[in-house]
C-alpha cells in the first residue's frame, strides 16, 4: 500500500496567506509561459467524483489536468457511482485512490470532503460541499481580484445578492479577511443576509469594516470589487420564496452610473437574471476572465498538491 | 424537605436552577429501576439557589453530556454510604457520539458508520461546532 498523502484542500482555511499568495504567483506564471507546464502531469490521473452535477467546475478541473500532460477519469453524477448500490463514501474513495494520483470531489452532503479526506491515499480537493465550502472558486476569485487590481489588500468589496447561502461569499469573506484594511458592503435582501456567524466568527473577530444595506446603488461609487451572485433554486425548501427573491438585483447599465472607472466586476457563474448581458462588453465585466483564471489556479494547486513543482 | 441519604449512586450538586430536568431526561433516569430525587430550587450558600439530583444506583453516566448542559456542577460517587470521590466536570473540547448534528445536509445523515464529532468553538457560550459541516450543535440534539 503507498504511504498516505497529507496535502488536501477542503476548506480555504486550509491555506496561508502565502501559500495563496505562492498559488497566485504560479498560475500567473502558467498563464505567461504555458508550454513550459504542458508536460508537469505526465503520467498522472486525476479522479473527478462528481456526485452532484456540475459541468463548469469539472470541466474546468479536466482543462487544467489536460494542460499539465495528466489524464482524467471519473463520473459526473452519482447515478453513474457504486453509491446507487448503497456503498459508503469513504469505501468510493478508499477504492479510487488506488486508481488515481489525486482526486476532485463535488457532494451535495456538507462535510463529505472531511471523510473523504480521512480515507484517501492521495490528495483530495473539494469542488463544493452542498451549501459549505468551495475553496477552488475563492482561489478563482482571488487570482481575479490579484490580477484585475494588483493587489489583494486596501479594497472595498460589495458582495450582492444570496449572502445567508452562497458558500462563494463565505468562503471569499474568510479569505479577504486576512488582508489589511478590506471594508465590505452587504448587498442583500433581508431574507438572504450574511449569516450571524459568519459576521462574528469572521468580521467582527478580525475587526473587519462593513455594512449591510439592502440596496445596490448606495454605495456603488465606493467599490473596488463588485461581486455578483445567483439566488440559487436548489438551496430553496419553498419555491415561492425563491421566485420571489431571485430576480431582486439586476446589474444593468443604469446601476453602474456612478461606479468607478475600474471597478472590477465578478461573478462564480452560472448566471441567470442578476448581471444584464449589455453588461458584457463593458470593460469592467471581468466574470469571463475569471472563468478562464479558474483553470490556472486549479492547474497551480494540482502541481502544489502532487508536489511536482 | 427530607430526602434520604442513599446507599450507593450519585448526588448531582450545584445544578443550575432549571437544568436538573434536563439532565434527568438526558441520563433517561424515567427508565432505570431504582430511586431517583429531583430537588430544585435549593438554597445555596454557593449558589444562592440551586438544583439537586439524587441516584439511588450507580449506573453508567456519560460525563460529556452532563458538562455540555451544565459544566460546573459537581458529582459525587457514593458507595456504601460514603463519598468515595468528588468529580468536578470540565467543558470537554470534543464530543464524540454525544450529541447528533441537526444539519440535514451534513454527511453525518447519510453516511453509515461515522461518529458524530463536535467541537468547541466558543467556550464562553458553551458552543460546539460540527467535525463534518461546521453546524451548531443544539442543546436540543444531544441525546
Amino acid at each position: 500500500m503507498r504511504e498516505k498523502k497529507k496535502k488536501n484542500l477542503i476548506d480555504i482555511k486550509d491555506l496561508s496567506v502565502k501559500e495563496i499568495d505562492d498559488l497566485i504567483k504560479v498560475a500567473n506564471d502558467i498563464i505567461e509561459h504555458k508550454e513550459k507546464y504542458s508536460h508537469k502531469c505526465d503520467g498522472k490521473i486525476l479522479a473527478t467524483l462528481f456526485f452532484e452535477p456540475s459541468t463548469r467546475t469539472r470541466l474546468s478541473f479536466e482543462s487544467a489536468m489536460l494542460r499539465l500532460g495528466g489524464k482524467v477519469l471519473g463520473f459526473s453524477d452519482s447515478a453513474s457511482s457504486s453509491t446507487t448500490k448503497g456503498e459508503t463514501l469513504a469505501d468510493t474513495v478508499c477504492v479510487v485512490s488506488g486508481y488515481a494520483d489525486i482526486i476532485v470531489m463535488r457532494h451535495p452532503k456538507e462535510g463529505a470532503p472531511v471523510v473523504a479526506s480521512k480515507r484517501s491515499l492521495v490528495p483530495i480537493i473539494n469542488a463544493g460541499d452542498g451549501g459549505h465550502n468551495h475553496p477552488t472558486q475563492t482561489l478563482t476569485d482571488l487570482l481575479t481580484i490579484s490580477r484585475e487590481k494588483g493587489r489583494l489588500d486596501n479594497l472595498t468589496i460589495g458582495l450582492c445578492g444570496d449572502l445567508k447561502f452562497g458558500r462563494t461569499i463565505h468562503s471569499l469573506i474568510t479569505a479577504m479577511s486576512r488582508y489589511k484594511n478590506i471594508k465590505f458592503i452587504l448587498i442583500s435582501p433581508d431574507e438572504l443576509k450574511l449569516p450571524e456567524y459568519v459576521i462574528t466568527e469572521v468580521l467582527e473577530k478580525n475587526h473587519i469594516e462593513y455594512i449591510e444595506t439592502n440596496s445596490m446603488e448606495e454605495y456603488m461609487n465606493e467599490l473596488d470589487v463588485l461581486y455578483m451572485t445567483r439566488v440559487q433554486k436548489e438551496r430553496f425548501l419553498n419555491e415561492a420564496e425563491y421566485v420571489r427573491l431571485k430576480d431582486y438585483y439586476i446589474l444593468d447599465k443604469s446601476k453602474l452610473e456612478t461606479a468607478k472607472e475600474d471597478l472590477c466586476i465578478l461573478h462564480p457563474l452560472p448566471r441567470v437574471n442578476e448581471i444584464s448581458t449589455e453588461i458584457d462588453d463593458d470593460k469592467r465585466a471581468k466574470y469571463f476572465e475569471q472563468a478562464y483564471n479558474g483553470v490556472y489556479i486549479r492547474m497551480a494547486l494540482i502541481l502544489k498538491l502532487l508536489e511536482v513543482l | 424537605m427530607v430526602v434520604e441519604a442513599i446507599k450507593n449512586g450519585y448526588v448531582i450538586d450545584h445544578i443550575t436552577v432549571g437544568n436538573a430536568i434536563k439532565i434527568y431526561h438526558l441520563l433517561g433516569l424515567d427508565n432505570i429501576d431504582c430511586e431517583v430525587a429531583l430537588i430544585s430550587y435549593v438554597k445555596s450558600k454557593k449558589m444562592g439557589r440551586k438544583d439537586l439530583l439524587k441516584i439511588g444506583k450507580l449506573i453508567d453516566i456519560v460525563f460529556d453530556k452532563i458538562a455540555v448542559i451544565d459544566p460546573d456542577i459537581t458529582i459525587n460517587i457514593v458507595k456504601n454510604s460514603k463519598i468515595i470521590e468528588k468529580k468536578q466536570l470540565e467543558i470537554p473540547e470534543k464530543l464524540i457520539n454525544v450529541g447528533i448534528c441537526n444539519n440535514p445536509r451534513c454527511i453525518t445523515s447519510s453516511e453509515r458508520n461515522l461518529d458524530q464529532i463536535f467541537h468547541l468553538v466558543d467556550r464562553k457560550n458553551k458552543i460546539y461546532r460540527c467535525h463534518y459541516c461546521e453546524a451548531i450543535l443544539e442543546n436540543s440534539k444531544i441525546a
